[in-house]
């Protein structure tokens, strides 16, 4: 019976939100009056897949290294490290490319030593700037996957592979191999499906004409010449990518892999050697490359924050309260849908996967046709935010439960069964402390999302619903670079302190 | 038990109170109404003398203002739309959604401006801003693509002066606009999505120019007291945007809408502009402007396009922006 209520509602939830994606978009259609595409979406077609390739394909060479030595190596800071490297990934848009820009600008200090050294300058714009921010804003995330599937690995078994002799190559072939080939198809979709709708990154820094993504073409056709046709053909075509790349990562991704292990700390060996020294420059390498932006960001905030409006401190409240409970919204339907899924219901995957490659300016605009004429989309305002930007969030979420709910599925699902342990106290007992960890992780992954997030509240906001990213692009607009620079601060502090309590709630609650 | 009586008196009081003031609502874009901008102190001028509440309802810039009237269509609760750019008039037209304002032409533009659908109620020239440590800015597009000096440009098919920039190249070049783009290649050290990223990164110093307004230095002597900024004055003209205010016709307060426009171009209005917006008033200020702008260059030559022409050639000149850049 339970386990039927189960299928019932993951059915709908999973209902919910192609409804939301594919039938904003379809709104949109219906107020089309014309059908075609504009001579350069052929264009735009082909940088926005060039660079999204790019993009999740360096993500995730540059996470296993990184991964692979925050997995083995014990030293002070390194849960502080962790929590912190997640940071760019939380970072609003705009504020990553100008802390990006403070580093590896033309005034910046990278530009600064080759000077120096007599070397000629680097460019950060072009497809390599697009894609360095890319890498910078989704490696973290790439690395905190595959540092969850490290640690998913039953330390019996690295005990095994020592007892039996095995050198650090043969360790990973034998098991760290098999665990990478089970997460980087889905963590490669990820950041391939995330990357698709860049705008602001792949304009600002792309140096050109040359560098226009769909969603660009989205917003043009949106924003200057009204063609809502053209705007629903382009959303089409992005959901249709994502359906392929999903459906890609399904027939690639093996099922479990371990069996369960009797939860020993432990783990990965720390070898000895080169080994340590290559563990450590990847370590460096990685702390310079993403704190660095970091650390410019909040020098840049700083000066500014005496001179704060007071209006951003109800706009900081908003925010967060929208982001707290779109994050708990997005972690119940991801648990619901990931644990269904594992149920056999697999065609969830795709509705779960699909928010990943919805323009926030359709679903906007497609919401905004759908209530329009009925109720003011001013009183709107915030419910609609909360649910797109759980509807959003979802996506990452279910990425980071699905590897683990197939675990667990697979290694306690028929002792729960034969104990006859079902419905909430399999949730309580079982469920909920085995996958805790990626739980916090995800629902603070998605508060933080929900408080960069400006892409529907833009169009619903009235006077007294402006978020804080909002009054960041609003104080940008009128020159007021510092005071924006200082509320982007306040913005990225709120959003880490929400991301720490809730991964900290995760980690002291796992089982492992 | 007499409390239920009572309470249900004063809701219709507050009923009725409500029902006796008129809302006037006002679609406008963010920066208009943002309380830097010159939204709240017109709302205050404004509600004093017509015993209604005024409304400012905003979206984004003035290309998503249009966007945002459009999805409404006649049903748009709008009464009034304030900040739509002359470039987009004639599909602001187009829509069928606007009626005559009625007032007289405004005085205060350096060309004869008049339409009966669209009131300007400011104006400025786009330029090069660039910081007064420039050695020889240049003095025409042309110098500019013969120049090492690095620019940072809107893109046209994203933001209002992306667009008035290809515009401003294609009226002062015509046929020769593609070539201009082709010799500005190597100048442009990238296309942001809005103005605010573009003077983002040239505050950054990412760059030595970057397109704006010619009173943009004023917002920093002024507001700032920083006098390092200056605009380069360009031989062939500098282009115009005029920001317009429309009725709707499908307001449910026409005479609020037209009290709401004579006054958006009075003095007392027009007044507030100058700092609040950074643009020249539509009408001339019996104060004069505030001090500060007379340091601002002047353009001996102001290019504007007509507004059906603008609307014809617009996305001609963008596919030409954007073929001589692809290349």
């Amino acid at each position: 019976m339970a386990s039927r209520a189960g299928q019932i509602s993951a059915a709908l939830l999973g209902l919910a939100v192609a409804a939301l994606t594919l039938g904003s978009a379809a709104m949109t259609a219906g107020h089309a009056t014309d059908w075609s595409l504009g001579p350069a979406d052929g264009a735009a077609l082909r940088f926005t897949l060039l660079q999204a390739a790019l993009s999740a394909a360096v993500s995730g060479v540059l996470a296993i290294p990184l991964a692979r030595a925050l997995a083995r190596r014990r030293f002070p800071g390194r849960s502080l490290l962790i929590r912190l490297l997640a940071a760019p990934f939380l970072l609003p848009v705009v504020v990553a490319v100008l802390g990006l820009l403070a580093v590896f600008g033309r005034a910046g200090p990278v530009n600064a030593a080759l000077a120096a050294a007599g070397l000629p300058p680097l460019s950060i714009y072009g497809l390599h700037g697009v894609v360095i921010a890319h890498v910078f804003l989704n490696l973290p995330l790439v690395t905190r996957m595959l540092l969850q599937g490290w640690q998913a690995i039953p330390a019996e078994r690295f005990r095994l592979a020592e007892a039996l002799g095995m050198p650090p190559p043969s360790q990973f072939r034998h098991l760290e191999w098999p665990m990478l080939r089970s997460l980087l198809p889905g963590a490669f979709a990820t950041v391939f499906l995330l990357c698709l709708t860049s705008f602001a990154v792949a304009l600002t820094l792309g140096g050109g004409p040359k560098a226009s993504t769909l969603e660009l073409a989205i917003y043009q056709a949106l924003r200057f010449d009204f063609d809502l046709g053209r705007a629903a053909l382009l959303a089409a075509v992005q959901f249709g990518l994502c359906a392929a790349v999903t459906l890609a990562t399904l027939r690639l991704t093996p099922g479990g892999v371990f069996g369960p292990g009797v939860d020993r700390a432990g783990g990965v060996s720390s070898p000895p050697g080169w080994r340590h020294g290559a563990d450590a420059l990847a370590i460096g390498l990685a702390v310079a490359f993403l704190l660095g932006p970091l650390l410019a960001v909040m020098l840049r905030g700083l000066p500014g924050l005496a001179g704060l409006p007071l209006t951003v401190w109800p706009a900081l409240g908003r925010s967060v309260a929208l982001s707290i409970a779109s994050a708990l919204l997005a972690s119940t339907a991801a648990l619901t849908l990931a644990l269904a899924v594992t149920r056999g219901q697999s065609w969830l995957e795709i509705a779960a996967m699909l928010p990943l490659s919805a323009s926030g300016l359709v679903m906007g605009t497609g919401l905004f046709l759908a209530v329009h004429p009925t109720i003011s989309p001013e009183s709107l305002a915030l419910p609609v935010t909360l649910m797109v930007n759980a509807t959003m969030a979802l996506p990452y979420l279910f990425r980071l439960l699905l590897p683990e709910a197939r675990a667990l599925r697979a290694d306690y699902g028929r002792l729960s069964e034969s104990l006859g342990l079902t419905g909430v106290a399999r949730l309580r007992l079982v469920t909920l402390p085995r996958l805790a960890r990626p739980l916090g992780f995800g629902t603070g992954l998605a508060a933080a999302l929900s408080m960069g997030d400006l892409g529907v509240i833009a169009l619903f906001a009235g006077e007294r619903t402006e978020t804080l990213p909002l009054l960041v692009q609003r104080l940008m607009g009128a020159y007021r670079m510092e005071a924006a620079a200082a509320a982007a601060l306040v913005l990225v502090a709120a959003s880490f302190a929400l991301f720490w309590a809730f991964d900290r709630w995760g980690a002291a609650r796992a089982a492992t | 038990m007499k409390t239920i009586p009572l309470a249900a008196g004063f809701a219709c009081l507050a009923t009725l109170a409500a029902a006796d003031t008129p809302v006037l609502d006002v679609y406008t874009y963010d920066s208009f109404a943002a309380e830097w901008g010159p939204g709240p102190a017109i709302e205050k001028g404004f509600e004093a003398t017509c015993g209604c509440d005024l409304r400012f309802v905003t979206a984004g810039d003035g290309a998503a203002l249009l966007a945002r009237v459009q999805l409404e269509g006649a049903a748009s609760a709008a009464d009034v739309v304030v900040g739509i750019d002359t470039n987009l008039t004639a599909a602001a037209r187009a829509t069928g959604l606007f009626a005559p304002h009625g007032q007289p032409a405004v005085t205060g533009l350096p060309m004869a401006y008049d339409d009966a659908d669209f009131l300007p109620f400011d104006w400025g020239w786009f330029a090069f801003v660039h910081n007064k440590t420039l050695a020889n800015p240049p003095k025409s597009f042309e110098e500019l693509a013969a120049s090492d000096l690095k620019i940072v440009i809107e893109d046209p098919r994203s933001s209002t002066p992306g667009l008035g920039l290809v515009m401003w190249v294609k009226a002062a070049y015509g046929d020769r606009a593609a070539e201009i783009w082709a010799g500005l290649k190597d100048n442009i050290v990238t296309v942001t999505p809005g103005w605010s990223e573009a003077y983002g990164l040239f505050l950054e110093g990412e760059a030595d120019m970057v397109l704006s307004y010619t009173t943009s230095p004023a917002y920093h002597l002024i507001a700032e007291s920083d006098d390092s900024k200056a605009a380069a004055a360009f031989g062939e003209g500098h282009y115009m945007q005029v920001e317009v205010a429309g009725k709707l016709a499908a307001s449910d307060q026409p005479a609020l809408a037209d009290a709401f426009l004579a006054y958006l171009v009075s003095d007392a209005a027009q007044n507030v502009i100058p700092t609040t917006n950074w643009m020249y008033p539509a009408n001339p200020l019996t104060a004069g402007l505030p001090k500060g702008f007379e340091t601002l260059i002047q353009p001996e030559k102001s290019l504007l396009m007509a507004q059906d022409e603008a609307g014809a050639l617009r996305d001609a000149a963008v596919a030409e922006w954007q073929a001589a850049l692809a290349k």
